[in-house]
């Protein structure tokens, strides 16, 4: 069984480049905004989509993301909405992967079976649960697997050698390397170690590993595109979505284009960030 | 309510730390490999016995136990029924049961090598006796603690402050407990290698749950003892109130299996359970998964976390432990509310009838002896556990007794 995460990372492989893999948080600060902005996504660079669930309680998350949350929350956004959101991309694009990100809360309240049938139904491809390690595969994972999405878990600096089999075991699609300890939009990570954790994450899986957490910059999305798969932003597209929005948090006629911009310029830093077809 | 009840109730958790259903380890990948260590740390801790030697030394010499069982003569005629004693964890070093947790997990971070020790707090006991067993043990304190908590209980902010730690007000949510345990975990996830987390309460992901009940358990131990020798056997009900759990944790759990005994385990119902507005998660939620555990939570219908209400802001915490969910769905530990208005009467009627002004939480507990006690033989031990002292709620009561002759 192969999704379109895998097709999307094995023709990028085919190019010789990285993915550039965008956060933005769905209903932030409305639906209509997000939609908008998940539409343009693609056309701007990016190649892989994440779409935050918000949660009130985002234990893993900085400022920016937990503000996303906290709008979108306030916007009205519910887990049907997203579901909806993702039924309305795939509308006019049936090739860019979307991963759902979040926390387990939502989807537990939700009913695994039904969100699984549904998520399925609308087009995702894959999840991120942060709140799952590898101790709950049970939960959510296995049911993931079964019904041919992908799970994508979470690798981080204080996963060593010894643990990091039991992390990839039930992993597909892609791993993504948390390249700092710490939350979301926080330090920015070095690149030296990030690449040095890549290849120690490669010498276990031939999966592809994309990049995120503290990654603000095209120069720092091109240095970490050297030697990873793939390049996740997310706290910088949502500061630039705020950034845009009026003093009462209401999206106006720029919330796309700035969004747009910003991973335009990503894009083009990821593409320059190598290389020959790889290996 | 209706399954099977197990041989023993005081087995749990399993090895995954799951109650039932309840518990578990839902954290990010970044502190499992921390809370994998502190299991392994905590279960050799707990085979040694110089840990247990040591830390019954300073239980003795610097939290002053065995606290008293101390017979409430004027209450027990005032509800004219069952004989009420109350369980003294107010007279604890600190002013409340919050410092036998805290001792333990302290001297659990030493023993890690630890140098940091971070602490959410509510009403700021827990925040309170962290701050002084780093300030014994030489160790730097940092007390995440909601905004709102720091303006409502003033007091202990500059108690934590005088005892050398650092308060850092939780801006984020609802700037309450749950908020303040969010930037614990943040600052955790941050500072992996020196920082341990002091979780106040029996809840969090799994060894938390079992290693504070443990540590409270001291509780209920003396407890036994201390009424085998005042009436030569043992109570006939128990009665704690419930926030996150653990002062109801450490008086119940040793008798677990005396089936006999009648256990009641209180919540905070606020402004009332139908008003929406409190802190009952057993009366008024639904299990669900925050925090590193899966429990009973107040929420919406898409997962949500609401907001919590209540006067007491060491019960204002939309959750409960992991165990009390368990023992609730066995039936074994019965679950009952008191609201805003019963609590800050019992506060009273309690200050007044035995020269002893409890915490707004414990108070909880008194309301509901109010009702109880008088429906029992005058020959039914009952034993409330009244785990803190009210000085830091002086403001609070007055202010809400001035909003009420409004």
């Amino acid at each position: 069984m192969t999704t379109r995460i895998d097709r999307r990372f094995a023709a990028l492989k085919q190019e010789g480049r990285a993915a550039l893999v965008t956060f933005t948080m769905a209903g932030d600060p409305d639906y209509d905004t997000s939609l908008a902005i998940a539409n343009a996504l693609p056309k701007a660079g990016a190649d892989v989509i994440e779409l935050g669930m918000p949660f009130t309680d985002p234990m893993a998350d900085g400022p920016a993301i937990q503000a996303a949350g906290v709008r979108a929350l306030k916007g009205g956004q519910r887990m049907t909405k997203t579901l909806a959101l993702v039924r309305e991309f795939r509308k006019s694009d049936d090739a860019t992967p979307i991963v759902l990100m979040g926390y387990y809360n939502p989807i537990y309240i939700y009913g695994v079976d039904r969100f699984l049938v549904d998520a399925k139904a609308a087009g995702v491809d894959g999840l991120i649960v942060v709140d799952l390690p590898p101790e709950e595969d049970e939960e959510l994972c296995l049911p993931t697997l079964k019904a041919g999405l992908n799970f994508i878990r979470l690798a981080t600096p204080t996963t060593d050698d010894k643990r990091l089999p039991a992390v990839l075991s039930n992993t597909s699609g892609f791993v993504y390397y948390v390249s700092i300890t710490g939350i979301t939009g926080a330090a920015a990570p070095d690149a030296g170690k990030v690449s040095a954790a890549v290849a120690r994450i490669k010498r276990h899986t031939k999966l592809p590993v994309a990049v995120g957490f503290g990654v603000r910059t095209a120069e720092q999305a091109r240095a970490i595109a050297e030697n990873a798969d793939g390049v996740v932003v997310g706290s910088a597209l949502v500061d630039a979505l705020r950034a845009s929005l009026d003093k009462d948090g209401k999206a106006g006629p720029g919330a796309v284009k700035a969004v747009t911009s910003l991973v335009s310029a990503l894009a083009d830093g990821v593409r320059s960030g190598r290389r020959v077809a790889a290996e | 309510m209706t399954a099977p009840q197990p041989n023993s109730f005081r087995t749990g958790p399993d090895e995954r730390g799951h109650f039932g259903i309840y518990g578990g380890r839902f954290v990010a990948e970044t502190l499992m490999p921390l809370i994998l260590d502190l299991e392994r740390a905590y279960a050799a801790a707990k085979a040694d016995p110089k840990f247990q030697q040591e830390m019954d030394g300073h239980l003795t010499n610097y939290v002053g136990r065995p606290s008293p069982l101390y017979y409430a003569e004027r209450l027990t005629q005032h509800c004219g029924g069952a004989k009420i004693y109350f369980k003294r964890e107010e007279l604890n070093h600190t002013g409340a049961h919050k410092v036998n947790n805290v001792l333990g997990q302290i001297m659990l971070a030493l023993r890690m090598g630890k140098t940091r020790i971070i602490a959410e707090t509510g009403a700021g006991m827990h925040g309170v006796a962290t701050a002084t067993l780093c300030a014994k043990f030489g160790l730097p304190c940092i007390v995440y603690m909601g905004a709102v908590d720091v303006e409502r209980q003033k007091p202990n902010v500059l108690r934590m402050k005088m005892l050398g730690a650092e308060v850092r007000a939780v801006e984020s949510g609802s700037k309450t407990l749950k908020d303040a345990m969010n930037e614990a975990l943040r600052d955790w996830v941050t500072n992996v290698s020196d920082t341990f987390y002091c979780i106040g309460t029996v809840a969090g992901p799994h060894p938390y749950p079992a290693m504070v009940r443990d540590f409270q358990c001291v509780i209920g131990r003396e407890t036994r003892e201390q009424m085998q020798k005042a009436e030569g056997r043992l109570p006939d009900s128990l009665i704690a109130c419930i926030g996150g759990g653990s002062n109801a944790m450490g008086l119940f759990h040793p008798f677990l299996d005396d089936r006999a005994i009648e256990i009641y385990g209180v919540e905070a119902a606020g402004h009332g359970l139908p008003s929406g507005q409190h802190a009952a998660s057993i009366a008024g939620g639904k299990p669900g998964v925050l925090h590193g555990n899966r429990t009973y939570l107040l929420m919406n219908g898409d997962g949500q976390i609401e907001e919590a209400h209540s006067i007491s802001a060491g019960l204002d915490y939309p959750g409960i432990g992991p165990e009390h969910a368990w023992l609730n769905d066995m039936g074994r530990v019965k679950f009952l509310s008191a609201t805003d208005d019963e609590a800050v009467a019992a506060f009273q009627l309690c200050s007044k009838l035995e020269g002893i002004i409890p915490a707004l939480e414990p108070a909880h507990a008194l309301a509901r002896v109010f009702d109880l006690a008088p429906q029992k033989p005058k020959d039914h031990l009952m034993v409330v556990n009244l785990s803190g002292r009210g000085d830091k709620d002086l403001d609070s009561v007055a202010a809400f007794l001035e909003s009420k002759r409004r």
